[in-house]
């Protein structure tokens, strides 16, 4: 083995006998090209719809409720597609996430989500996770589309300027805080649990989940 | 023997309920159909649907019409969800949210449950706010409405007496 390697290591360490520099740059340029375009596109790929609800489990769950929201379907026509929200867009932070996203193949392979019940089961901790990526990011991928120096708050209703003016533009707050589920279903969360950031009370006991 | 009698008795009257509804309910075949929302659209067929206009959105409170009306909703609420996890509307009417989101607190009613006793929390059977509360549509009502406020009622019985 370490003799092969040896070998190999002689080979590659040796000057080229066969092919001027030129050639071998050019070669190397083309190959260049063709492996990081490739690479991209393969990645790409991956961030289509098509490869997203390819599988049941986004088909039959997410993307479901994501089509009545208008994320998906409003006047205009401009809609998100999953890895608008769920893929960051800059080059680093996108592989990272891709990264990430390996442990998504591990749980398609075992099943972690194979059944609706499996699912809303883990429904809370698969929301956390994304709470707390756009919390940390200040909702980049919101903010990707919705900039707040163009909203014009003389077309938002009176309580949305209220609370985008009060929370928002104080930076008190960002995006997720306040606008949780909105393109998914929220998931049964415990009692005791305060979701939205606006308040340390924990809300839900107070809102009342109904108990059976 | 007296039983079976009962039973007997009790199942002609169910049954001679249901056939006088049953004639009711079928207009005659020569009597041309109208109906004040359907219009003259027959039954079988599908009528067109009316333009959907967008709900009021200004956040003004409107006057109740009587005492004990559910407020309607001076706002959107398209998607607002109300489901077994979460209740959308409580997210600002919750009593604990009043003072950020300056929102209207849930009354007490909702906290009671049907004996009258108050809850810690909201009262399953006031949990679907919509089964009472709507958001209004700036529309011309498909069927009128005679319904007069008790001020009124009262005001002209006042004036009525002293007319007198």
């Amino acid at each position: 083995m370490l003799a092969l390697l040896k070998r190999y290591w002689t080979i590659i360490r040796r000057p080229s006998v066969h092919f001027s520099l030129g050639a071998i740059t050019v070669a190397g340029f083309i190959a260049g090209i063709v492996f990081w375009g490739g690479f991209n596109t393969a990645m790409e790929l991956t961030n289509t719809e098509q490869f997203c609800t390819g599988c049941h489990e986004m088909s039959e769950n997410v993307y479901v409720e994501l089509q009545s929201t208008i994320h998906f379907t409003n006047r205009s026509g401009v809609r998100a597609k999953c890895s608008d929200c769920h893929v960051p867009h800059n080059w680093t932070d996108k592989i990272a996430r891709k990264m990430q996203a390996s442990k998504e193949v591990w749980g398609k392979i075992f099943g972690t989500i194979s059944t609706r019940e499996k699912f809303v089961a883990k429904r809370l901790e698969l929301a956390q996770h994304e709470w707390a990526r756009l919390k940390a990011n200040d909702s980049l991928e919101c903010r990707n589309c919705h900039n707040y120096d163009s909203m014009d708050f003389t077309r938002q209703s009176v309580r949305a300027q209220t609370m985008h003016s009060k929370y928002l533009g104080s930076k008190e707050k960002t995006c997720i805080d306040c606008h949780k589920g909105i393109a998914h279903h929220l998931p049964a969360m415990p009692p005791d649990m305060s979701v939205f950031g606006m308040s340390e009370y924990p809300q839900v006991a107070e809102v009342g989940q109904i108990r059976q | 023997m007296m039983k079976i009698s009962h039973i007997l008795a009790a199942v002609l009257v169910v049954l001679g309920a249901a056939l006088a509804s049953f004639v009711t309910a079928q207009p005659g075949v020569s009597a041309p159909f109208m109906d004040a929302a359907r219009g003259v659209t027959p039954i079988p067929d599908t009528t067109r649907p009316p333009l959907l206009l967008n709900e009021e959105n200004n956040d003004l409170r409107r006057t109740r019409a009587y005492s004990m009306q559910p407020p309607t909703i001076p706002h959107k609420i398209d998607n607002y969800r109300v489901d077994k996890n979460f209740n959308q509307c409580m997210f600002c009417h919750a009593r604990s949210r009043a003072e950020e989101t300056q929102a209207v607190p849930l009354s007490v009613t909702h906290y009671m449950d049907r004996e009258g006793n108050i809850l810690g929390e909201v009262s399953p059977r006031r949990y679907f706010c919509q089964q009472c509360h709507v958001p209004q549509t700036p529309v011309k009502p498909v069927v009128t409405n005679t319904f007069e406020d008790i001020d009124s009622v009262l005001q002209a019985g006042r004036r009525n007496a002293a007319g007198k």
